[in-house]
């Protein structure tokens, strides 16, 4: 049987461990709350340039030339690029391990191609390099606190690596921010630019010719999926965490409960103990 | 013939405006946009420079930096790279960002990106300018 004391120091420590993991929800909520935000806020640009490129590619699809851009050209997919996006830190329930096992996945069902992985985040990273596989390049620490200009830089090389012929298809694997309590993994390719339709056909005025706006629209549509990525998978991040710092709480809660009421039976037991051996040393006097 | 037209601005990070303006003057690349209601469908790369809009019978100034206009029936997009309203100007910082640029662009030497520099240049003296104009017409 444990000592009280010992008990003690053991419900002691829980609590102590309680109000960190409460500490880490707040934060978390407070970041959720900002990444949110930004998602939002970053909505409108991404679905009128969606719309854009659509209404593009539509009115200009006559032209031959348009077909030929670097960033449609569609090749056999032997190299594969993997831009794998994790948190850095863990504590997030299994938010990392879940995309490490999805990036696993994919590169066991891509196996006939190779596939690089470009790691954003820490934790998948690790996750790669201990097992060896082929990282191309890492963006750690980037994943809390990223500008548009980040996500566009990351994207440039990839755009430059797509055009060069050094890669034949890119692909995003991230969580999406479905609500607090869910995230959605998704892959979604990236290069080839699969160009969205459109159903009205506008007839314009091109103050440039339709294939020069392509050649500008197409790479900012990738960077843009990029930051989209990322933004999502940020507030997907604090999401995971919140609601996993938040069962740890209560968790803890249930620990102390248990303890607590072990550490009272021990007590009585004790004084019980106490008492029978006063009455029966007494007895023995008699 | 419509009276309004649905004007939007937006960057990348954030939305602008959306609001039913009555005209707007729009610096695309190849010289400036005067938009009215009704006006044809369009699209055109954006410059850099000065935008200004009306809504509700208020004008408002913008710097808008790359990027496309879209104009479709009663719509007009514009997908800025940069844009920043008059009132977010900091002028020091423009002051800091022009004086760099024209550093850069008069030592070629350096090996600079000139296009970029330029665009800076070009960029800082639209913010300037903005500033100027504002606080003259008060």
């Amino acid at each position: 049987m444990p000592s009280l004391i010992d008990l003690r120091r053991r419900i002691r420590s829980v609590k102590n461990t309680q109000q960190i993991t409460k500490a880490m929800k707040m934060v978390a909520a407070a970041k959720l709350r900002r990444a949110q935000e930004r998602v939002v806020a970053a909505r409108p640009y991404a679905g009128m340039l969606q719309q854009m490129l659509a209404n593009v590619a539509v009115a200009a699809g006559g032209d031959e030339r348009v077909g030929r851009h670097p960033l449609l050209a569609v090749r056999e997919p032997k190299r594969i690029q993997l831009i794998l996006l994790t948190a850095d830190r863990g504590l997030a329930g299994a938010f990392n391990s879940n995309l490490n096992k999805a990036a696993q996945r994919f590169l066991e069902e891509h196996a006939s191609s190779e596939v690089r992985l470009e790691a954003i985040g820490r934790k998948g990273r690790d996750f790669f390099r201990r097992r060896g596989a082929a990282i191309s390049g890492e963006h750690i620490g980037i994943s809390q606190k990223f500008t548009y200009a980040d996500a566009a830089k990351i994207a440039g090389a990839v755009i430059e690596r797509y055009s060069s012929g050094e890669i034949d298809a890119v692909y995003l694997l991230y969580n999406e921010f479905k609500s607090v309590i869910a995230q959605k993994l998704t892959v979604s390719q990236v290069l080839p630019v699969p160009l969205p339709e459109s159903a009205e056909a506008v007839d314009y005025i091109f103050e440039q010719p339709p294939d020069q706006l392509l050649g500008t629209l197409l790479p900012r549509y990738v960077e843009i999926e990029v930051y989209r990525a990322m933004l999502e998978s940020g507030a997907a991040e604090h999401a995971a965490r919140m609601t996993a710092m938040d069962a740890a709480s209560s968790n803890a809660a249930d620990v102390i409960e248990k303890l607590t009421l072990y550490m009272n039976r021990v007590r009585q037991a004790s004084i019980t103990r106490e008492i029978i051996e006063v009455v029966s040393g007494a007895a023995a006097l008699e | 013939m419509p009276d309004l037209f649905e004007l939007e601005i937006a960057t990348p990070e954030r939305l602008l405006a959306r609001v039913p303006a009555t005209e707007a003057q729009i610096p695309a690349a190849n010289g400036y946009l005067g938009i009215l209601p009704g006006h044809s469908p369009l699209l055109a790369e954006l410059g850099t420079g000065e935008m200004s809009y009306t809504a509700a019978g208020r004008t408002r100034h913008l710097v808008v930096g790359g990027g496309w206009v879209e104009v479709t029936g009663d719509r007009v997009r514009v997908l800025a790279t940069t844009a920043e309203d008059a009132d977010e100007i900091d002028e020091a910082r423009a002051e800091a960002a022009l004086k760099r640029a024209t550093e850069r662009l008069s030592r070629p030497d350096l090996g600079v990106d000139s296009a970029r520099a330029l665009n800076a240049m070009r960029r800082a003296q639209a913010r300037l300018e903005v500033k100027k104009r504002l606080r003259g017409g008060k």
